[in-house]
């Protein structure tokens, strides 16, 4: 089985964490995650920016692109894409087609870094 | 990490919320910090037995609140103290209370505290002084070291300060719209110089004014992720960004500045630079372009350019001028110029800044690139006398030492012709 593993935290606290306090961070998760990659068992993984980076497409007849990060209570994270943009205007488009004739929402967030992982397809 | 240390982070994350809420209880600045002193002690005691609250701002609102209120009653005598578990037994409350700080309510919260920094009759150093030991909660030691004050001097700073803003009348109620628009640019332009403070800084004070720039980015990110629909705020976050990417790289092991172009731009913050880029494609989208979104775009096309000579200068003209229409001024002007000098030649750019040199008498920067324009030009003697201005009122060894560079680069012109 394959499992999604999500990333949560105070965003305000790990901004401001130094460089070095962010490295051991890093350091001390990968001696976690070397031995699965290692193993053939890590798929893609991504660190995303900041939410003040989000822009958030509200879906609907007439679909609405919000700035700002998904903030409604009454929706659940069912799934993501990671695709390539050459602008944040062509991303918007292919969330645009990706999400016609749907309700619910998409958010679209730059990522900070991005590990392909070594899971066979 | 120390078993306490993640209290200090959310106690520091929470802060500005906390304070701004507080400040709106009491309409009292004094009164607001020593609330937030008290819930903070609170939290210290009680959050590494009961683990951090769901919401640790909402927490420290409603203890520094209701220990403030207790304090009065106290001293008052009305009514006898209230349980410490009262106080401490949150669970319940917490979560109603949650429900009920919206997000406009601490949006408005955070940007008055901030406005309140800013107060116009303050000089702008003390305005950064001001929102760095109520808003950032730096200790005015650590203040003192970044302004390269004494501590007493400092300390009597933002005493006389917050006097002042005692004594004027702060308006509390909520906001209107341009009012609301009115405040974001004046508590904007705060952060800016509060960046610049920690920028333009150099030499072997210049690891401790960083703080400066990561302190102003992270009031700017704030900032943004209350008012998550102001370009010019994603527009100010994205100059900031982009421009501390470049900290590595601006001076050399002697301390002394690297041009932009002499840069090692694999030093460079690669990880800034693209949220940079992401914020300015951002803030474009809304076709309002701002002076902060128009310096953000052409600090990009510098940063887009992996090497100085495939910088794009008919673009950083281009917005320029742009930018010289939004905001006219001499200093963009100059700016200009410079672009103008890489497109077209110094003889174009020398014709562009000659009306400037009155209004920049006292500039730096203008002294410094009149002079490499004239040198260029072969003027050696006029570009000579350019540079002793330029030396005269530099404001860091740093800044007279690269002067000193362009006068040896003279020397040499001389000899060899």
């Amino acid at each position: 089985m394959l499992y999604a593993i999500l990333c949560y935290h105070d965003e305000d606290v790990v901004n401001g964490w130094t460089k070095a306090q962010d490295d051991a961070v890093l350091a001390k998760r990968r001696l976690v995650t070397d031995k699965l990659a290692a193993a053939g068992r890590h798929g893609p993984a991504a660190r995303l920016m900041p939410t003040t980076t989000a822009v958030t497409l509200r879906l609907g007849a007439e679909p609405v692109v919000l700035d700002g990060p998904f903030a409604e209570t009454k929706e659940q994270l069912l799934g993501f894409y990671v695709m390539e943009f050459a602008s944040l205007e062509e991303a918007i488009a292919t969330a645009r087609e990706i999400g016609r004739d749907e309700t619910g929402t998409l958010e679209i967030r730059p990522l900070h870094l991005f590990v392909p992982g070594t899971l066979p397809a | 990490m120390t078993s306490t240390a993640w209290i200090g982070e959310l106690l520091t994350a929470a802060r500005p919320q906390v304070v701004g809420a507080l400040l709106r209880s009491f309409r009292d600045l004094d009164q607001a910090e020593e609330a937030f002193q008290e819930a903070s002690l609170r939290a210290l005691k009680h959050w590494p037995l009961n683990g951090p609250p769901r919401d640790a701002a909402a927490w420290l609102i409603m203890v520094g609140r209701n220990a403030t209120i207790d304090g009065m009653r106290r001293d008052s005598r009305l009514q006898p103290l209230p349980a410490e578990e009262i106080i401490s037994d949150l669970d319940d409350a917490e979560a109603a209370l949650t429900d009920r700080l919206d997000g406009s309510a601490y949006s408005d919260d955070v940007l008055r505290l901030l406005f309140t920094c800013c107060h116009p009759d303050l000089p702008a150093t003390q305005q950064i002084a001001l929102a760095l030991r109520i808003v950032s909660g730096l200790s005015v030691a650590e203040i003192a070291r970044a302004f390269l004050v004494g501590e007493a001097a400092m300390e009597q700073r933002i005493t006389r300060a917050k006097r002042r803003i005692a004594d004027a009348q702060m308006p509390f109620e909520t906001p209107g719209a341009v009012e609301r628009s009115e405040r974001l640019g004046i508590v904007a332009a705060m952060i800016y110089l509060l960046f610049n403070e920690g920028y333009s800084a150099s030499g072997g004070t210049a690891h401790i004014r960083i703080a400066l720039c990561d302190e102003a980015i992270r009031l700017a990110r704030l900032l943004l992720r209350l008012f998550v629909a102001e370009p010019e705020i994603m527009g100010l976050l994205a100059l900031l960004l982009l421009q501390h990417a470049r900290t590595p790289a601006r001076l050399d092991d002697a301390g002394a500045i690297v041009l932009l172009e002499a840069q090692d731009r694999t030093a460079w913050d690669h990880g800034m630079i693209a949220e940079g880029h992401a914020l300015v494609q951002k803030a474009l989208r809304h076709r309002c372009p701002g002076p902060y979104q128009l310096q953000a775009a052409i600090a990009g096309v510098h940063a887009h350019a992996n090497r100085a000579e495939d910088t794009d200068w008919a673009e950083i003209d281009r917005i320029y001028t742009l930018l010289e229409r939004v905001q006219p001024s001499p200093v963009v002007t100059l700016n200009r110029a410079v672009a103008v000098a890489k497109l077209r030649g110094p003889a174009a750019a020398l014709d562009m800044i000659e009306g400037l040199a009155v209004p920049l008498a006292g500039y730096f920067h203008f002294h410094g690139v009149n002079g490499a324009l004239l040198r260029q030009l072969g003027r050696g003697r006029e570009a000579r006398a350019a540079f002793g201005r330029a030396i005269a009122l530099a404001h860091t060894p740093a800044e007279a030492a690269h002067i000193r560079q362009h006068l040896d680069l003279l020397a040499r012109d001389v000899r060899s012709s």
